[in-house]
């Protein structure tokens, strides 16, 4: 069937899956790897990883790079969206992409907004 | 793709428009998907608009309080059967459980396009059992969550205060606060003549006793919600913890809800429910949905069909519901 063919690269053609199902476990593989990576640094919180940057903490940085990678794998493999054409991943996944970036730049702007008036202003505590 | 086998009937019986071949001369497919499984995307951007804005406003409240905000490691310690506090655990087997059904979904999926019809069946079969087993752990979890564990303090501002003891580690108030039997007070419900006002379950303490227990456990300290420069919570002397306790004290707290929590600020509670129980209504009604696609495998729908789309789309919303929790386990177990 043509219409179902997989495309069975992952990591840009670094591996290459004979089958689709040998992708799927293979994707299950990685997928689990980077959920140990998280929940082990999660338990442990190195000393090294605990900086600051970019307001927030090295360790939480890596957190949220390595929650996108899942992300991407889940969309790109399991939801088929490597297969789809071009202009459908694009109109889900840039939609969503921008939406979510400016709705977390307004609140998270705004909560550190809140934060320094209580810190730094009069008011205590009214909400 | 039937839909579109529908369309080229109709077409001719319908008056020629001299527009046919041409590129805006209808029939054609540029998305390459059929219409069931396109809505299923656009559902889902719609959906995940949905989650980010409770993560977002999740966002928003924890850096409002951004020096007070909950532990989460310290918050959800707790393993069926198992009394140690160990973060992270379960919450990781959990999220296992998810990514294995999301795999056998998938499996079922590709199975589907093969025509096999016992291999959908039973792939079908496991998602839907990791989908409960799903489900099954997160109520497990805000039962233990709602429970609580060692009690707390709310002042009259609204701040939660704890108990540890010298070395730092957690007190609960029932290992140092003894209630007194001879006056208990009454929990006063609506049928007891102020008809309009009923109040929740009691907690196990008053305030009075609280302060007693405190009183004659020198090595029991209050610990804030302050977070201190290495990201602990501030624990104060034992003259500020008296003092505290005595004059700014108001209510005992033990386990969580909508109004108080006794792990912080009562909005980590309140996102915790909205977030986690709107995903966990997700996962019960992707269940729900797989177990209907199941017996229609089972019956041969599909299979009469010519094709296990009905498979793919429903496997679209699945993975979905493992996608939201890839985030919402970072946000709230791990960052």
């Amino acid at each position: 069937m043509a219409e179902h063919a997989h495309k069975l690269e992952i990591l840009r053609g670094l591996i290459k899956f004979k089958s689709n199902t040998q992708k799927i476990w293979g994707v299950l593989i990685l997928l689990s790897i980077i959920t140990i990576v998280e929940v082990v640094l999660g338990i442990y919180k190195p000393d090294v990883l605990m900086g600051q940057f970019l307001g927030m903490k090295i360790l939480n940085w890596i957190f949220i790079i390595l929650t996108i990678v899942k992300a991407y794998y889940i969309t790109w493999d399991f939801m088929h969206m490597r297969d789809e054409t071009k202009s459908l991943r694009r109109m889900v996944v840039w939609t969503a992409i921008f939406l979510i970036c400016y709705l977390i730049f307004i609140l998270l702007q705004e909560g550190g907004y809140v934060f320094d008036v209580y810190e730094d202003g009069y008011i205590k505590h009214n909400f | 793709m039937c839909d579109f086998n529908n369309q080229t009937l109709f077409m001719d019986t319908t008056v020629s428009t001299g527009t046919e071949g041409k590129t805006w001369g209808g029939g054609n497919q540029p998305l390459k998907a059929s219409y069931g499984k396109m809505m299923m995307w656009f559902f889902i951007v719609s959906d995940a608009l949905t989650f980010s804005g409770f993560l977002a406003a999740y966002g928003f409240s924890r850096f409002k309080f951004i020096d007070a905000w909950p532990i989460a490691d310290e918050v959800f310690t707790h393993i069926p059967f198992y009394h140690e506090p160990a973060p992270m655990i379960y919450v990781a087997f959990m999220t296992f459980v998810l990514i294995m059904s999301s795999v056998t979904m998938v499996l079922a999926v590709d199975a589907g396009h093969h025509m096999k019809k016992s291999k959908v069946t039973f792939y079908m079969f496991l998602t839907i059992i990791g989908g409960l087993i799903f489900v099954g752990s997160q109520a497990w979890e805000w039962g233990t969550f709602i429970k609580g564990d060692y009690g707390a303090v709310q002042t009259k501002g609204g701040n939660i205060l704890q108990f540890v003891d010298t070395d730092g580690h957690r007190v609960a108030l029932r290992d140092f606060v003894v209630a007194d039997d001879h006056k208990e007070r009454v929990q006063n419900e609506s049928k007891n003549g102020i008809w309009f006002q009923s109040e929740g379950s009691l907690p196990s303490y008053t305030m009075e006793e609280v302060i007693n227990g405190l009183k004659s456990h020198d090595n029991v300290l209050v610990r804030t919600q302050i977070l201190n420069e290495e990201g602990e919570k501030t624990v104060l002397t034992r003259a500020e913890s008296l003092n505290q306790i005595q004059n700014n004290g108001k209510l005992v707290v033990e386990g969580a809800n909508l109004h108080v929590n006794e792990y912080g600020s009562p909005l980590f509670a309140d996102f915790f429910f909205f977030i986690t129980g709107f995903h966990g209504f997700h996962v019960f009604s992707g269940v729900v949905i797989n177990i209907i696609v199941f017996f229609n495998v089972i019956l041969g729908t599909y299979e009469r069909r010519g094709s296990y789309e009905m498979v793919e789309k429903v496997g679209l919303y699945w993975h979905f519901v493992d996608l939201v929790w890839v985030f919402v386990f970072t946000f709230f177990y791990l960052v």
